[in-house]
């Protein structure tokens, strides 16, 4: 497939809004429950939300750009019956009205208790609405790759493997986005959510990996003799129809070498998994507050070069009709 | 129910493309607007096409078979590209089994062109929507053409009779005739589409002669020794000028 830029980012970003928002939360939870020291309500949940907004807001401005009418994107919430993009196109804006209600309750101070569970369990106001979010975040996830996912003729996306890395490195570049704003913020946390960043990382790296693996070993699902039906091992396309490009041959083709495309797998594998979990080890050590930022820098270059191979990955079989890209 | 579809004799077909300017003509100039070409006359020549006719060579030097293998929506059963549509713009037209795109709906979010398999459709840069093949919707449901014109533009146009239109659902049409008697076979039915276009694989040639045709109405040298006729009197053709 061809990797479009609109797409790159709007994959990339939301799963790091949607990460970094259930960092956030995660924190406050420990802080209910004392396992972790309060943060300030403004300073922290409102800001952090905020930030996770932004990262939203971007990913849906980028996906704009894919659409030939954007002005006509209303109409892509009526068919949820059937559809995943449709289903994503509803549930991400009901997302970000959450994580709003979020950051505005934490930012005008709403966290007066409202009740108490068991003389244990403090709920406010931004608890629940927290706990919705939470829910909502986990099925954005799902909505994203399972557009990807429920393609059965694309074999490299149909699989539970591509719903698993969609969700741990959204996870993993938000918690490490989430180590990043404490560090900037100087606050006490960068270990807590430094840590879970590596957890994530390297559960993400189990699930990437074995996902190349499992694609390595499709081969010859389908040839040009089951795409025209003439049985003879002997086949040679003359002419595809046309001299010039069409929309065939430029949509479902990434047209870079196959060096390049190696090149980028390498280049994700250690930007996604290995710089950032040395540079985080490294801010134990280093007491560094640039390092947990360069960490989730490199992690989100890394990550546009991982959706980006994700594209270029995918073999359509309607290439077996356009054997000069097939 | 009814389900319209093509049925391409791969047999006949002769490579000569009169369906793809056929129907680039009429639905270029049809109610659904243009299909818009990209430097037309430049370097790197791009534009919309529903129907292309591709060539294949079978086999190896010097026992190959030119194979020419035109390629449109096939207008499948059970058609992957419409339940991913998020604005249901793609639709399969329940009266006839037409798969269609509604223009004014479609956001051009490419995605039922992922889910096709068969890479049927192609999206439209000018007016920036998902085209495909419509099987000349608005031709074949005019009643105010004649009942013979009611006809795909790629059907009326192929000067070897290679494209046979018919309702597939119909076992006495003569679509569903020529799947049953001449091997009909579909595009990749591994998939689970259905497609409701069927073509017709390479086969032995059978001429039917009937007597009369051997011989010759008219003979005017009289190479044969028998006059099929009887000559009473002087032709044209036995004046010496």
């Amino acid at each position: 497939m061809h990797p479009a830029f609109s797409v790159i980012f709007l994959t990339t970003l939301i799963g790091i809004g949607q990460g970094l928002f259930l960092a956030l939360y995660t924190g406050q939870v420990y802080s209910l429950a004392n396992l972790l020291p309060g943060q300030d309500s403004q300073g922290f949940y409102a800001l952090g939300g905020l930030v996770a907004l932004v990262f939203l807001v971007a990913g849906l401005f980028a996906s704009f750009f894919h659409l030939g009418h954007p002005e006509r994107a209303w109409r892509a919430a009526s068919q949820w019956r059937t559809s995943w993009l449709s289903r994503e196109v509803i549930v991400l804006p009901v997302f970000m009205l959450l994580v709003f209600l979020f950051a505005l309750v934490h930012y005008l101070g709403w966290t007066q208790p409202l009740f108490t569970v068991s003389d244990a369990l403090v709920v406010d106001l931004s608890l629940i609405i927290g706990f919705i979010a939470s829910i909502v975040a986990f099925a954005l996830y799902i909505c994203t790759a399972m557009i990807y996912a429920s393609l059965k003729f694309l074999k490299e996306w149909h699989s539970p493997l591509t719903v698993v890395n969609y969700t741990f490195l959204g996870l993993a570049s938000g918690f490490m986005l989430a180590a990043a704003f404490s560090a900037y913020k100087g606050i006490d946390l960068v270990a807590f959510f430094g840590t879970w960043a590596v957890i994530f990382t390297l559960t993400a790296a189990i699930g990437r990996v074995a996902s190349l693996m499992r694609n390595r070993q499709l081969r010859n699902q389908y040839d040009l003799s089951s795409a025209i039906g003439v049985r003879h091992p002997q086949l040679a396309q003359q002419t595809q129809g046309f001299l010039g490009g069409s929309f065939n041959t430029r949509e479902f083709f990434h047209h870079k070498s196959a060096g390049f495309v190696n090149n980028v797998r390498r280049l994700f594998l250690l930007l996604v998994f290995i710089v950032p979990v040395v540079l985080i080890a490294a801010s134990y050590f280093l007491q560094s507050e640039v390092l947990p930022m360069a960490a989730f820098a490199f992690q989100y270059l890394g990550l546009m070069a991982e959706r980006w191979y994700f594209f270029a990955e995918a073999k359509h079989p309607q290439n077996m009709y356009y054997q000069q890209i097939a | 129910m009814t389900q319209l579809a093509l049925v391409i004799d791969l047999n006949v077909c002769v490579g000569c493309h009169a369906c793809v300017t056929s129907c680039k003509q009429w639905n270029t100039s049809g109610t659904a607007g243009p299909l818009p070409d990209q430097r037309p006359y430049d370097d790197d020549p791009s534009g919309v096409f529903f129907n292309r006719v591709q060539t294949y060579e079978v086999g190896c030097f010097p026992d190959t078979e030119t194979v020419h293998f035109p390629k449109s929506c096939l207008h499948c059963e059970d058609p992957p590209c419409v339940p991913v549509c998020p604005t249901g713009a793609s639709y399969k037209r329940e009266d006839n089994g037409v798969v269609l795109v509604d223009y004014d709906k479609c956001i051009g979010c490419k995605y039922c062109s992922w889910a096709c398999p068969y890479g049927a459709r192609e999206f439209d840069e000018n007016n920036k929507v998902m085209k495909k093949c419509t099987l000349c919707i608005d031709r074949i449901t005019d009643m105010s053409l004649p009942e013979e014109e009611r006809k795909p533009a790629c059907v009326m146009a192929c000067p070897t009779s290679a494209r046979i239109y018919g309702d597939v659902h119909d076992p006495e049409s003569a679509a569903s005739k020529a799947i049953r008697e001449e091997g009909g076979y579909q595009l990749q039915p591994e998939w689970g589409t259905k497609p409701a276009n069927h073509y017709l694989p390479r086969r032995k040639q059978q001429i039917h002669i009937s007597e009369e045709e051997l011989v010759r109405a008219d003979n005017p040298l009289r190479k044969e020794d028998e006059v099929p006729f009887d000559q009473q009197s002087e032709t044209l053709d036995d004046v010496a000028w």
